[in-house]
Order: structure tokens, then C-alpha cells, then sequence
């Protein structure tokens, strides 16, 4: 267990509160007095519903308040993504909300860039200081001049504010670091992405493929129901991971990939299907186009030709391919989910989606369902009175043809002045450690001291809040309202976030914030209404929803509708020609090739280690991990260093090391972990350690950052993605 | 949320247990931290914890992933040797520790095979209650409420029709540290 620190959850050891839902059972009709003393008094004498934030997939929870302290964080079991369930993080909301890091008050910047000085200022007067240098810069400039970079649910607010100031200038990395070549590879395909959160019918799927997926340690909590759910039915797993996951210990079949090589596993799984006719012919002469084409395309990719580029056997490949088909119907090839790795990621989010569509997957029930929403009109607001220019452009640069969202990196590079045909000159930045999150670290900087303004809205003080001329404190989703959240799913729903508690220090919701921002731009009138409760109020009733109820429940579904052609649904594609496109026509028109190709990567040297990096279930990478809450259980990262290699370099348990990569950027020491559960090729690490923020108390220096290691990365010439799987290591003990 | 049917007064007590589905925890902790909130354990200790095992070399491997806790054994060493009394079979066959009782002086930790208990920081021996106050008001305990792959289940070993005997019926289960001899009833499905 870790050491004792410094404990920040004040619960007294009052007596009981009232029973929570579910409790009203009679008591066991036995008692002792000697058991008293034994509840620890964290019933609330409120419980209030609301979503989580601590990741995006947005769980409903039932937060305890008892004598105005929130004392713990249940699932909301009318949730449908929740169902009663948390992960470590939506248990750990306390964690954020009582953090003593948090940012308490607005902050103007004393000190050069990136000194992280700053003095307290009030709410008028930061925002004064915003508004004034917006407007000057859209007088300057052009209100294109201004980018918002947004990640998570409360920024859709700040979106608004965007489209009256006159920009469109707005992106999240999880687009181009993240699941946009997933995405885009499923709309070339199908017409649509797989969606967030997916629309993986894993529950009734027989057969379940992980390939790059670490679905278990990447806690997306239905995923992680759906999949528990299906082992207990006995479906079958196979795992296509370089390193032992837990999915892989949990799997019929394990194959321990070279890393960089899914695509050439992908061929020739689908050689096999085709060859042996294992394919789901009839669904394929429904809705499919370009078979002819796939198929020739295959002749050549054997198992054989893919043992010589993937290390895996072909026998097992072969075997793999006939266990993939027979699972079918209800055999899923999981999308993944970040899958921005070798540049060529559209190309293998290709593979997948059109070996899903031999195996009959898509629509159909255990592969992927048709998701319904809950129909809920935007709130009327007046048109928008500029019609904005599109992101910048990089003259003779690459152009992308299938980028369905702005590019972050790109939106950050533009902004180094004289790169683009226009330039960025101010970020607005929320909930996104842009530092942390995009790769090429020194370019980041650099665009950040070319502006003439950044204002984080935050509510921790991460890396870039530390570079902000202005910091607006957002008080946390414990302590705000938010706009309705009715995503995409299996049964139609709309959900509620509503104060838990009253905002501590002081803190704004962003609503608040961005509203007081258009109005002293002249904006006003694209936040017509006097707060949130009314707006709320009104789409509502513009809905036919009950927002009495709705607050009480914290969630209301919607009728059922079929989501499946077993259910009835008939599927559409919107793709140009309405079909599933195995083919694709919009990639050979746009010079890309039309079924993917393999493309042999760079391989590390004798002496080097692939760098490659992922989730833990109780962290949401960097957001998380000054959480001392969550901390508890892994408050750092380790380097995963397969076992034989660390004994040739003589390096033992907890053993701390520096890693070098292929540019001579050096980390600050990790701790190695020496396993049987990674190749030898390769080293691993939990994403969104090694802060070094001054604020983050406890995260600052613990463990080791991979986004500085990251200084390579591969372009997706399809949608601009950032391949971050293409650094190497090589490995030092670190000098004590 | 319960998983046995509550009891009328004067018919027998339960007998509590616990099953753990090791084929479909994933380890993700998240019943150590519903447990630390739930039952305001201090900081640095737990009262549940994640054991997980990998047999082999790679890449011919094997891993058993475990939610584990006091097994409230019903022939308990922590309760025998326990010089004040503190250490109690509470109903239903929980093991739990008066806390106005006990001392501290660790000769139930020296006891445990399964390393269970810790010395609160207020000076008496603490761990898992199987969430006494919960079960008192017909709720699971907080680990096996939260647990997103419904690998933890709790309920009367002696009621047929309860999950956990329906579950200890239909899979192999296995118990730790049989040799211990203390009767555990935290069982593992593997």
C-alpha cells in the first residue's frame, strides 16, 4: 500500500443519515449493540444526481452531502451508462472537488510567460481585461484571430461564444491525438463514426477482438460492464496487444504483435475469411460495395506474408481468422479508441471497419448498434452575424482531405507566426493541458509565446494554465449546472448536471463565464437568458421533458426503438454511395489508397525500445493525476521493461532509470518494472504522469511525462492525425 | 441490490460470505476506492486490495486477477487470540472489532494468514466489516455495489437460493490459504 499523506476528506463519525435509494428493506430482524461504532457515517442527508466529469463518457452518479460535504460518489442506477456502477474515477469526484490545488480565484499574470506568478484579481476585473484585448484583436485581427481549445462537457458554452464572436476556430485533441483516424475510417466506411461513448454491442457479442485496445484498463465503465457481462455468458476473446493486458490475460487467444504492424494481421485475417468463404455473404449483397476489389486486393496478403511482418505465426493466423468468423453473427472487431500511433491510422481504422463488415457486424446485435438520441431542440438564439474563414492554411503545405474536425496541433502550429495564411493570435483554453496533451512539446511553447493573449479556464492549475496571461477558475461539476447531455446510445436519454454543492472559493460555472464574457463583447444576446436554471428551464419545456423530475432522477430515458436489423432497424449508409464502402472511391479520388496497404515502420535499434504509452483505469490522464484521492492506489507511473531484457541491462524491481530518446531528450527518473507481460522490443507506460506544474502538489514529479519523449511524430495524410508510436528509447540508470 | 431475502425476526442468522469472480475482474480498483469512501478509511491504508498474478515467460502466460478482503473465517485467529474481546463474531458471521475495546495491540494482525487488519490511526485494529451498516439496511456491501464487472458478490452461504450459493454451486471455486485451517468465506471463482 502506499505511504500516508496528507488526508484531505474531512468525514466525522456522526451518526447515520437516511437510507439511500434501495434501502428501504426492513432490518435483518437480528442486531448486536456490540456492532455499533461500526458505520462510518458517510450517508448523506442529501443525495443529489448529476454526470461525472472525471472522463468524458459522462456516467450518471449520486453524490452524498451531509452536513454540506460531499462524503462519497455513488452510480446513479437509473443511468444508463452507469447503471448503478463507478469506475475508480467517478468514485474519486471528491478527490477534485476538495483538492487544496485548486484554482480559487481569477488570475492575472505578473511575470513573463510561464513563470507561473500571478496575482489574485476580482471577477470584473479579469474579465474586463479579457473582453478588452478580444475586442481590440478582433478589430486588429479579424475574430478568426482567436482559437478555443475545449475538453469536456462544460465547454460547449465557450463553443457559443466562439460562433457570435465570429470563429470556428475550435478543437479538442481528441480529434488528431487521439480517435479521429478511428472516426474517419468508420465514416469512410460506413458513413458514420463508431461514436463516443461507442456504439459496441459487447454484451451480446460471441466472439470479441481487441486489437490495440486495452478495454479493462481503458475504463470506460459500460464498456468495461458490457465486456464482464459477455465473459460471464462465454464469449471469447482474442487480444492483439504487444503487451500482456489484462484483456489479453482474460483472452482465448493472445498475440503478442510487433508493434506498428495491425494492418498486415488485418490483411491477411481477412485473406483467410475470403479465401474460405467464411464471410457473411448475403449481409455483404446488401449493403455493401467493392468486394471484388477487396478481394483481389487480399490474393497476395497469406498468413505467410504477414508471419514475416507481424511475428505472428501463420498457423495461428489462420486459426485466429477461422476462431474470428465463426463467432459470427456477434463477432466485433473492438474500433479502439486512441489510435493515433504510425501515420497511417485511417488506413488500419479501414482494416477493421471493413473486416467488421465481413463478419456482418455492423447493425447487427453483439457488433455494433444503430444508436438513437433523444430529440431535444437548441436553445433559440439569433443567427450568427459572421460567417467565419475557414482554419488556417499552411501555403504548399499538406492539405487533409478527410480532417472531419480542426486539427489541435495544427491550430497550435498556426499560431507561430508567418506559418499559415492567417495568423492565431489568442487561446481561449478549457479543460485541456494543451502541453501535456499534444506531442513536440517545444513547438507548443513556442506558438504560446507568440500570442497576444491566452486565458485558461481551468480548474486545476496545470502546465498551461501556468502559461495563461489570464486565468478564469471554473468551479468543478460538483458545483454547476451544465447543458442537457442526450448523446447517441442504445436507449434514448437525457441527463441532468446540477450543483451538489454551492461553489467553493471563488469559482464560476463556465456558463456563468462565458455569458459574462459576451456581454461585455456586445454578445449578449447569444445568452438569452438571465441563468442557466432558466435556460434549462426553457429547452425543457421545448422538449416535453419534466425538469422537476429530471432534477430529482438525474436522468429520464426515452421510449425503446429498435437498434438493431434484428430489431427491425433498416440500416442506412451516408457514404456517396449509399452503401458500406469495403472500396473506398473518396480515398482514391483524394490520391489515398482505396483498401489499406501494409507500410513497413521504422524499427528501433539494438539498443532501443519502441516508446509506447496507455490508460489505467483510475486515471484519465493528466486530469487526474493530482488527484490524492485517486492517487492512493497509483500515485505514479512505471516503465514496463520485459523481463529478460532488464536482466541483460542488469536492472531490478522499482530500479530507477532515465530513458533517451532518438532526439537526446532525457526524462526525469522512473521506476523500471520488470514483466513477463511486454515484448521485448518495447517499453510501456500510463499516460499522464511527470507534471511539473508548481501548483499540482501532490502530481508534480511523479513519474514520467511521455509527451516530452514524444518529439517524432507521423502525419495521417488522410486526416491529419499525429502518430506518436514512432519514438524510441534507449535506456540509463539514472545517476543519484 | 440485496442478493439474500431479509429474515423474520427469530428465524436463524445468516451465514455472510463472499464470492469473487476472478474471470471477470479487470483490477481496476474500483472497489478499494468505494471502500475508502465508504468507509472513511485513513489515507495509506485499505481495506480491500487488488492482488494480481502472471504465471509464465513470455509469451506463454497466465494472470488471475483477485479483489480480496478479510475472509471473516468462521474459525477466525484474530477473534481467538484476541486478549480483550474487541476482536467478535457480529451477525451474521461477520468478524468485527469492538472499537472501545480494543487496544491495539496487534495480536490479531500477527494472527491473520490473509494480513487483513491495519492499526487505525484513532489506535484500534481495523479492517473490511463486509459493510455491516450497509447490510444492517439490506444493501451490498460498497465493493460489490460498485463493482462495474459484478465480479464481487455477497450474501448467505446457507440460503440455497442466495447468488453466492447459486455461484459456489454452478463454478470451481477455490479459497485462499486453505492450509490455514480458519474456515474462510470469501470464495474465488476461477
Amino acid at each position: 500500500m502506499p505511504l500516508s499523506r496528507r488526508s484531505f476528506i474531512k468525514i466525522s463519525s456522526a451518526t447515520l443519515g437516511t437510507a439511500a435509494a434501495g434501502g428501504a428493506l426492513a432490518s435483518r430482524g437480528f442486531s448486536s449493540s456490540r456492532a455499533h461504532g461500526q458505520d462510518p457515517g458517510t450517508e448523506g442527508d442529501r443525495v443529489v444526481p448529476t454526470f461525472c466529469e472525471l472522463c468524458f463518457w459522462n456516467c450518471g452518479v449520486l453524490a452524498h452531502v451531509k452536513d454540506g460535504t460531499v462524503t462519497k460518489i455513488e452510480g446513479n442506477p437509473a443511468h444508463p451508462l452507469s447503471r448503478g456502477k463507478l469506475c475508480p474515477r467517478g468514485t474519486g469526484g471528491t478527490g477534485l472537488l476538495y483538492d487544496p490545488d485548486r484554482l480559487r480565484s481569477p488570475l492575472l499574470r505578473t511575470n513573463v510567460r510561464g513563470s507561473q506568478e500571478f496575482k489574485p484579481v476580482s471577477w470584473e476585473a479579469a474579465l474586463d481585461e479579457v473582453a478588452g484585448k478580444l475586442i481590440r484583436m478582433k478589430e486588429q485581427y479579424g475574430p478568426e484571430a482567436l482559437a478555443l481549445y475545449s475538453h469536456g462537457y462544460g465547454g460547449s458554452w465557450f463553443k457559443t461564444l466562439m460562433s457570435a464572436y465570429g470563429s470556428a476556430n475550435i478543437a479538442a485533441p481528441s480529434f488528431a491525438q487521439c480517435r479521429g483516424s478511428r472516426e474517419v475510417a468508420f465514416e469512410l466506411t460506413y458513413g458514420m463514426g463508431a461514436g463516443s461513448p461507442e456504439w459496441t454491442d459487447i454484451e451480446n457479442s460471441r466472439v470479441l477482438t481487441l486489437i490495440g485496445s486495452h478495454l479493462g484498463e481503458n475504463m470506460h465503465n459500460t464498456q468495461v460492464q458490457d465486456l464482464a457481462r459477455a465473459i460471464e455468458r462465454g464469449a471469447q476473446l482474442v487480444v492483439v496487444d504487444p503487451r500482456y493486458s489484462v484483456a489479453a490475460g482474460k483472452a482465448r487467444y493472445w498475440l503478442p504483435i510487433k508493434p506498428g504492424t495491425d494492418i498486415a494481421l488485418l490483411l491477411a485475417w481477412m485473406h483467410v475469411i475470403v479465401q474460405e468463404q467464411l464471410y457473411d455473404r448475403d449481409y455483404l449483397e446488401r449493403y455493401a460495395v467493392g468486394f471484388e476489389e477487396l478481394k483481389a486486393h487480399l490474393a497476395d496478403k497469406t498468413p505467410q506474408w504477414a508471419f514475416a511482418r507481424t511475428g505472428i505465426a501463420a498457423e495461428t493466423i489462420v486459426e485466429t481468422a477461422r476462431f474470428i468468423a465463426g463467432g459470427r453473427p456477434g463477432s466485433l472487431i473492438h474500433p479502439g479508441r486512441r489510435t493515433a500511433w504510425y501515420g497511417d491510422d485511417t488506413q488500419r481504422g479501414r482494416a477493421i471497419a471493413i473486416l467488421n463488415a465481413l463478419l456482418g457486424a455492423w447493425g447487427r446485435e453483439g457488433g455494433f448498434f444503430l444508436p438513437a438520441a433523444m430529440p431535444i431542440p437548441a436553445h433559440p438564439h439569433p443567427p450568427y452575424a459572421h460567417k467565419p474563414r475557414p482554419a488556417p492554411v499552411v501555403p504548399g503545405g499538406q492539405v487533409f482531405p478527410f480532417a472531419s474536425s480542426t486539427l489541435a496541433h495544427g491550430q497550435c502550429h498556426a499560431s507561430i507566426p508567418g506559418t499559415a495564411d492567417y495568423d492565431i493570435k489568442g487561446w481561449l483554453v478549457y479543460g485541456t493541458n494543451l502541453v501535456q496533451a499534444l506531442p513536440e512539446e517545444s513547438k507548443t511553447i513556442q506558438a504560446i509565446q507568440a500570442l497576444d493573449l491566452l486565458v485558461a479556464i481551468d480548474v486545476l492549475p496545470s502546465e498551461i494554465v501556468g502559461w495563461a496571461d489570464v486565468v478564469l477558475p471554473e468551479a468543478t461539476y460538483l458545483e454547476r449546472y451544465d447543458d442537457l447531455h442526450a448523446p447517441p446510445w442504445r436507449e434514448p436519454y437525457v441527463a441532468i448536471r446540477q450543483p451538489v454543492v454551492d461553489p467553493m472559493y471563488d469559482t464560476r460555472p463556465g456558463w456563468w463565464i462565458a455569458k459574462q464574457l459576451g456581454e461585455r463583447l456586445g454578445l449578449g444576446a447569444y445568452f438569452p437568458f438571465e441563468d442557466v436554471e432558466q435556460y434549462l428551464a426553457e429547452r425543457t419545456e421545448a422538449a416535453g421533458i419534466d425538469l422537476v423530475e429530471l432534477a430529482k432522477t438525474g436522468v429520464i430515458e426515452g421510449p425503446k426503438v429498435p437498434v438493431t436489423i434484428e430489431q427491425g432497424v433498416q440500416p442506412t449508409f451516408p457514404t456517396p454511395s449509399g452503401r458500406i464502402e469495403l472500396y473506398s472511391q473518396q480515398m482514391a479520388d483524394a490520391g489515398l489508397p482505396p483498401l489499406p496497404d501494409f507500410t513497413a515502420h521504422e524499427e528501433p535499434g539494438p539498443d532501443q525500445f519502441r516508446l509506447l504509452f496507455g490508460r489505467a483505469p483510475m486515471h484519465t490522464f493528466g486530469r487526474t493525476t493530482n488527484n490524492a484521492f485517486l492517487g492512493r492506489v497509483m500515485a505514479e507511473n512505471v516503465l514496463w521493461l520485459n523481463a529478460r531484457r532488464a536482466q541483460e541491462l542488469g536492472l531490478a524491481q522499482d530500479e530507477l532509470v532515465t530513458l533517451v530518446n532518438q532526439d537526446g531528450v532525457r526524462s526525469p527518473p522512473i521506476k523500471v518494472m520488470p514483466t513477463e507481460r511486454i515484448r521485448p522490443d518495447c517499453v510501456y507506460m500510463v499516460h499522464g504522469f511527470g507534471h511539473d506544474a508548481k501548483g499540482l502538489s501532490f502530481g508534480r514529479n511523479r513519474g514520467v511525462n511521455d509527451t516530452q519523449l514524444v518529439t517524432r511524430v507521423a502525419i495521417d495524410p488522410a486526416m491529419g492525425g499525429t502518430g506518436m508510436n514512432v519514438n524510441f528509447v534507449r535506456i540509463e540508470r539514472a545517476v543519484a | 441490490m440485496t442478493t439474500t431475502t431479509p429474515k423474520a425476526q427469530g428465524e436463524r442468522e445468516p451465514r455472510y460470505g463472499m464470492v469473487m469472480d476472478t474471470r471477470k475482474c479487470v483490477g481496476c480498483n474500483a472497489c478499494v476506492y468505494a471502500c475508502m469512501n465508504e468507509n472513511a478509511v485513513p489515507e495509506g491504508f485499505g481495506r480491500d486490495w487488488i492482488v494480481s498474478e502472471t504465471r509464465g515467460r513470455f509469451p506463454t502466460l497466465q494472470m488471475e486477477i483477485r479483489s480480496e478482503r478479510c475472509n471473516h473465517c468462521e474459525d477466525a485467529p484474530c477473534v481467538s487470540v484476541c486478549p480483550t474481546g474487541a476482536s467478535h463474531y457480529g451477525p451474521g458471521g461477520i468478524v468485527l472489532v469492538e472499537h472501545d475495546r480494543c487496544t491495539g495491540c496487534k495480536a490479531c494482525m500477527a494472527a491473520c494468514p490473509y494480513d487483513a487488519r491495519f492499526i487505525h490511526p484513532d489506535g484500534y485494529a481495523d479492517k473490511c466489516t463486509f459493510c455491516h451498516h450497509r447490510v444492517e439496511k439490506g444493501l451490498d456491501p460498497a465493493c460489490a455495489t460498485v463493482c462495474p464487472t459484478e465480479s464481487l458478490a455477497f450474501g448467505d452461504l446457507d440460503d440455497p437460493t442466495s447468488k453466492v450459493s447459486r455461484l459456489l454451486v454452478a463454478h470451481e471455486h477455490k479459497v485462499l490459504l486453505p492450509e490455514a485451517g480458519t474456515l474462510p468465506k470469501l470464495f474465488f471463482l476461477t
